[in-house]
């Protein structure tokens, strides 16, 4: 009763005293609902890009380090970890600015240089600083996934150098046309080939899948390849890097949502199912043709899967998200178990036929599925992909990702010759003999002794 | 003195070890080998690519006993280890000139 009449006498006074504030008061409300939103998405965004960067470390130098032979693992794995600390740096300095400045058309320009003006300011619905480290967790893993195309047999000095040229040449412009401001390919900027590539179909995947092959041809097979047996030495940590991928896979998926709003639902619950049904896709074909349904085709298959649906994540229903996995899960089986094996260049980890495969039929199917159901279209369009009516962005999407083959393929065969005129690019035989480890390295993963 | 080298199936070692500790024979060495025999390799298939595996998991146990116990200690080994297919494996016995327990420099079947 007491409190009643208080709170009574409070309403009764309100009005008289609001009267003259109010407007700051609902400036103040509305200041405090930004705040809260941002905050929350903030939260999603960085829990994203530490699961981003755990992709590359330990998912990524997990699942390529159990698949090479013993005396490489420490090689293939620094292949990883090392551009989780050369990508930084190049980002923090130039990358960013390069990837995210400006609003041309192919690339960036210098007004983020050493990150000038990139701050806490979160107009853009978080701090600038999120967004920066979220991108550049993209930076790091897209050439580590390169390296499973040259392992065992690359210099590492050449490595370093190539990864850095590549990122200059390939990656910044990548990103920028697709997700930057003005961007050719950005279909949400008015870019004149417009594309949806919601987390990196063509930026990532395609783009190291095709390099991959190139640096596949260029540097040739292993010694010994294909008649000398190169199994695995350990598929049980790439089993422990497959899964790691997978979850890590929801940052980078449902993290490109750069909101923790049901946008993040949409490519999160699309991420899962189009693992899975990859997984059974690549296993039904392996155990058919086969005859045994094996652990490392579950593993290829989920990752084939994951790569499938990362440009369409955002943009489809869970059904499409299905359909598109099983594709990617059947086709990449087929391009790795079949194609490779008759055109016999020695992709050694099958970067190429999951990648860049796997890449290019999620970019086309992202035509077909992306719907107005779970995504706003780009302003004046009437809906997404084929299943909305409007089956030409089905062409916008495989000239995306042609073009995206055609600059990958030239600047990394460029970038090759240079490597190899400045340091040589291919171990001697006697050090690919002794195994990256000992040779590049200086040390061993399994000690004996020890 | 004799030693005695058995090569066996894997999974025939626990019950090979408590057979001939069941005799009274309390020393030996054991090392994972891989080798074959007459028995057939087996194929494994990583992303459609074929390997043919012919060098597979065995066992070798390592025992030097006295002349006297040769018979015993081949039947006892051989029993156990028989599954009577192929790969079960083959035992070489050969002659031993000396043995030295390094503790105490006992010579001989002393040593053993």
């Amino acid at each position: 009763m007491n409190r009643l009449s208080i709170l009574s006498g409070v309403l009764f006074l309100l009005p008289g005293m609001a009267l003259a504030d109010t407007g700051t008061r609902i400036a103040e409300l509305e200041k405090a609902v930004a705040a809260a939103q941002m905050s929350a998405d903030n939260a999603w965004m960085l829990v994203s890009s530490a699961l981003v960067l755990m992709m590359t470390g330990p998912g990524l130098a997990l699942f390529y380090g159990g698949l090479v032979r013993r005396k490489n693992v420490l090689g293939t794995m620094m292949h990883s970890f090392i551009l989780m600390a050369l990508a930084t740096v190049i980002w923090a300095l130039v990358g960013y600015s390069l990837a995210f400045g400006g609003s041309g058309r192919i690339i960036g320009n210098f007004d983020h240089l050493l990150l000038n003006g990139v701050g806490t300011d979160a107009s853009g619905g978080i701090p600038a600083l999120t967004f920066m480290v979220f991108q550049l967790m993209f930076a790091i893993i897209t050439p580590a996934l390169i390296s499973g195309a040259f392992a065992e047999r690359m210099k590492f000095s050449a490595m370093l150098l190539f990864t850095a040229l590549w990122s200059f040449v390939v990656y910044y412009p990548m990103a920028h046309m697709v997700w930057g401001s003005g961007g050719l390919l950005n279909a949400f900027e008015n870019g004149p080939i417009p594309c949806f590539d919601f987390a990196g179909g063509t930026v990532v995947h395609i783009s190291s899948g095709i390099s991959a092959l190139v640096c596949a041809l260029y540097i040739g097979k292993r010694h010994g390849f294909p008649s000398e047996a190169m199994k695995p030495h350990n598929l049980v940590i790439s089993v422990i890097g497959a899964c790691l991928l997978w979850v890590g896979w929801f940052g980078f998926n449902a993290g490109s949502a750069l909101s923790a709003g049901a946008g993040a639902s949409t490519a999160f619950v699309a991420t899962h199912f189009g693992a899975a049904a990859a997984t059974l896709g690549w296993v039904l074909v392996e155990w058919i043709r086969d005859g045994k349904p094996s652990m490392l085709g579950a593993i290829t298959g989920a990752v084939a899967g994951l790569v499938g649906i990362t440009p369409a994540a955002g943009f489809v229903t869970p059904m499409a998200a299905l359909v598109i996995g099983f594709a990617t899960g059947v086709v990449c089986y087929w391009m790795v178990a079949v194609v490779k094996q008759k055109l016999g260049y020695d992709d050694s980890l099958d970067a190429f036929g999951v990648h860049g495969i796997g890449g290019t039929v999620g970019a086309v199917l992202t035509g077909v599925f992306a719907t107005s159901a779970v995504a706003d279209p780009p302003e004046g369009w009437a809906g997404l992909g084929l299943v909305d009516g409007n089956a030409f962005q089905v062409v916008n999407q495989a000239l995306g990702a042609l073009l995206t083959w055609v600059l990958a393929a030239v600047a990394t065969f460029l970038i090759l010759k240079i490597c190899d005129a400045l340091v040589g690019v291919r171990v001697d035989s006697e050090q690919e003999t002794q195994g990256l480890d000992l040779s590049m390295h200086g040390e061993e993963a399994y000690n004996f002794e020890s | 003195m004799k030693k005695i080298e058995a090569i066996i199936q894997p999974f025939k070692l626990d019950e090979v070890k408590e057979a001939l500790i069941g005799i009274g024979i309390d020393g030996m060495t054991v090392i994972e080998v891989r080798g074959h025999g007459r028995q057939k390799g087996h194929k494994e298939i990583y992303r459609g690519q074929e390997y043919t595996v012919d060098l597979l998991p065995k066992v070798k146990l390592e025992l030097v006993v006295p002349d006297s116990r040769v018979d015993e200690v081949i039947q006892t080994l051989a029993g156990a280890a028989r599954t009577g297919k192929i790969g079960d494996g083959k035992i070489f016995v050969s002659e031993i000139a000396e043995a030295i327990r390094i503790r105490n420099d006992d010579r001989g079947e002393a040593a053993l």
